[in-house]
């Protein structure tokens, strides 16, 4: 699988931003950081919009930038969506979306206007201009813009930071679908975990200019050792599901991933739709032995202990790795840890609460 | 009163100076402007004063300076005298070259302005498109400052043709050649010929009114929100 190498140094006064990461071009990959963290100039480099004089980029086997190369912004055929949708004001929607798709060499065309159109829901806002479009339309337009360029990846810099709750409940299911039926790579700069969970497959951790973790989501989010990255009640397991049924007498939904069930709280989806569902390690309680015949928990699954660490996030707290399959993160007491006196390879069960995440 | 003997040379003239003069401006004053909305160069200051300077100083000043560079010893004029074997001072060019400074200012000014106003991020946008830095000030810069580029059009030209005292330092009073209008109504008010002056500054006012009340006009109603 190709992927795309890239090492940036900039002193700026006040800021030293030294980023060196790796990510593959499948997939969306997630940016993530607070703000001054240096995700955006990351994005910038990457894209060929900042310079920086000491910087090696290389995607799959083609070298964007190093001591003797640097290929412009135009030739590099990245797509890129700003936070603020940039779309040109003199031109209307339509004129938009052509303007890049206008200046791609017939060759390079794989994506049809038509196609765009339908996945973004474009169709009744083609003649409108920017200033009567709102700030979620604007946002969609944007995308689409881009993505008539056929580029072979696709940054998109906080798409949905300045837009309402609402908004970007609107446009988050048009970036989730982009991947599925595009099959471009997407790099996704957001300092939303919410957006990420959803939408992330390949994170890259970011802080004072540093990459600081990089890796499956799954993976990134379920490490012990990134203290004060990652807010408390964030911490946990992320599960790839399939609806399997729904009871709604009960109001639940039952999700099947790797030929485990669990409970939560019941979705709107059809049967075997995909679903991602997190486990929250503060909602995750840990049983030594056989579990109580009858219980009020719905979820409780066999895990095998991985690892067991000092919370660096609750002086109070142990966090504990599980493997259930796939990794699951436990939030317990040190007092709980002492009575269970728990070690690495110990069989217990873990009883929890899981989320969708949409 | 009836319309006197009009001779309508200076009217012609003026508009002919007033066209030529905003043509040169555009061509000179849009990379300028440019350069000024853009640029990261502390010379940028310097620059934006030298180009203001015709908006504060006197006419004669400015006429004065300019005469003597435009001589057959200056150095634009020695440089034209060279080029072309004739001199530049009291001719047409000479004068489109002298309105050229001396309206600089009314061009510039709206440009750099629209180019501000525009900013860099309509541009990213558009190299990220696959545009070219030429492509993009064509395709999205220029339609964008199309309100700049009205108002830089109409000022310069009003100006021009209401210029008098660097024409008469550098231009003199040559019918068909530098005689602009207000150098005409001038003369008419010597000679009290009132009813001529009269015309033609009646003809001036109404024909400015008219022109700014017709770009200020079309400016509301263009289609162009930059935000």
């Amino acid at each position: 699988m190709s992927q795309l190498d890239a090492k940036f140094k900039i002193e700026y006064p006040g800021f030293h931003f030294n980023a060196e990461c790796t990510m593959p071009l499948d997939g969306t990959t997630a940016v993530f950081g607070t703000s001054g963290s240096g995700k955006t100039t990351l994005l910038r480099c990457i894209a060929g919009l900042t310079r920086v004089s000491k910087g090696y980029l290389k995607f799959g086997q083609d070298m964007w930038q190093d001591e003797h190369t640097f290929v412009p912004i135009q030739q590099r055929r990245v797509g890129v969506v700003f936070q603020d949708a940039r779309l040109f004001p003199h031109l209307n929607a339509k004129q938009n979306l052509e303007y890049g798709m206008k200046r791609v060499q017939a060759l390079d065309r794989r994506i049809e206007f038509e196609q765009v159109v339908g996945l973004l829901g474009l169709e009744r806002l083609l003649e409108r201009r920017s200033h009567h479009l709102s700030g979620g339309e604007q946002q969609r337009v944007a995308i689409g813009r881009a993505l008539l360029t056929s580029p072979q990846l696709l940054l998109m810099d906080e798409p949905l930071a300045s837009l309402d709750q609402e908004r970007k409940k609107e446009i988050l299911p048009f970036i989730q679908r982009l991947n599925q039926e595009l099959q471009i790579p997407v790099l996704y700069v957001s300092h939303d975990l919410n957006e990420i969970l959803q939408l992330a497959n390949h994170m890259v951790l970011m802080k004072e200019g540093k990459v600081v973790a990089t890796g499956p989501i799954q993976e990134v989010f379920a490490r012990l050792d990134l203290p004060g990255l990652v807010e408390p009640n964030m911490v946990g397991a992320i599960l790839e599901t399939r609806i399997a049924d729904h009871e709604p007498e009960f109001g639940l939904t039952r999700v099947e991933f790797e030929g485990r069930s669990l409970f939560i709280p019941k979705q709107e989806l059809p049967v075997g739709a995909p679903l991602r569902v997190q486990i929250h390690a503060r909602d995750v309680s840990l049983v030594v032995g056989e579990p109580a015949a009858s219980s009020s928990v719905l979820n409780s699954l066999e895990a095998t202990v991985v690892e067991i660490e000092e919370s660096p996030r609750d002086q109070y707290a142990m966090e504990v790795k599980l493997d259930v399959g796939c990794p699951l993160l436990a939030m317990i007491t040190r007092k709980s840890f002492h009575q269970l006196n728990l070690q690495p390879g110990q069989k217990v069960h873990a009883h929890f609460k899981a989320v969708a995440l949409s | 009163m009836s319309i006197p003997e009009m001779d309508w040379g200076p009217l012609w003239l003026t508009m002919q100076l007033a066209a030529v003069t905003v043509v040169v401006l555009l061509i000179v004053g849009t990379p300028l402007a440019w350069w000024l909305a853009f640029t990261k160069s502390r010379l940028r200051t310097l620059v934006e004063a030298v180009v203001a300077l015709p908006i504060v100083l006197p006419p004669t000043v400015l006429g004065f300076y300019l005469l003597i560079a435009l001589g057959p010893l200056g150095w634009i004029g020695g440089l034209w005298m060279e080029l072309t074997g004739s001199p530049l001072s009291f001719t047409f060019a000479g004068l489109v070259i002298a309105s050229s400074f001396y309206s600089l200012p009314f061009v510039v000014q709206p440009l750099h302005g629209a180019f501000e106003a525009v900013g860099k991020n309509p541009l990213e946008a558009a190299w990220a498109l696959g545009a070219s830095k030429l492509d993009a000030f064509f395709s999205v810069a220029s339609p964008m400052a199309i309100r700049g580029y009205l108002s830089a059009i109409v000022l310069g030209f009003a100006h021009t043709l209401g210029e008098f005292g660097v024409v008469l330092m550098v231009g003199g009073n040559i019918p068909g050649v530098t005689k602009v209008l207000s150098i005409a109504i001038y003369d008419h008010v010597e000679v009290l010929e009132y009813s001529q002056a009269h015309f033609l500054s009646a003809f001036l006012l109404i024909f400015s009114f008219l022109i700014l009340t017709i770009v200020y006009t079309v400016n509301r109603r263009l289609p162009v929100h930059v935000s």
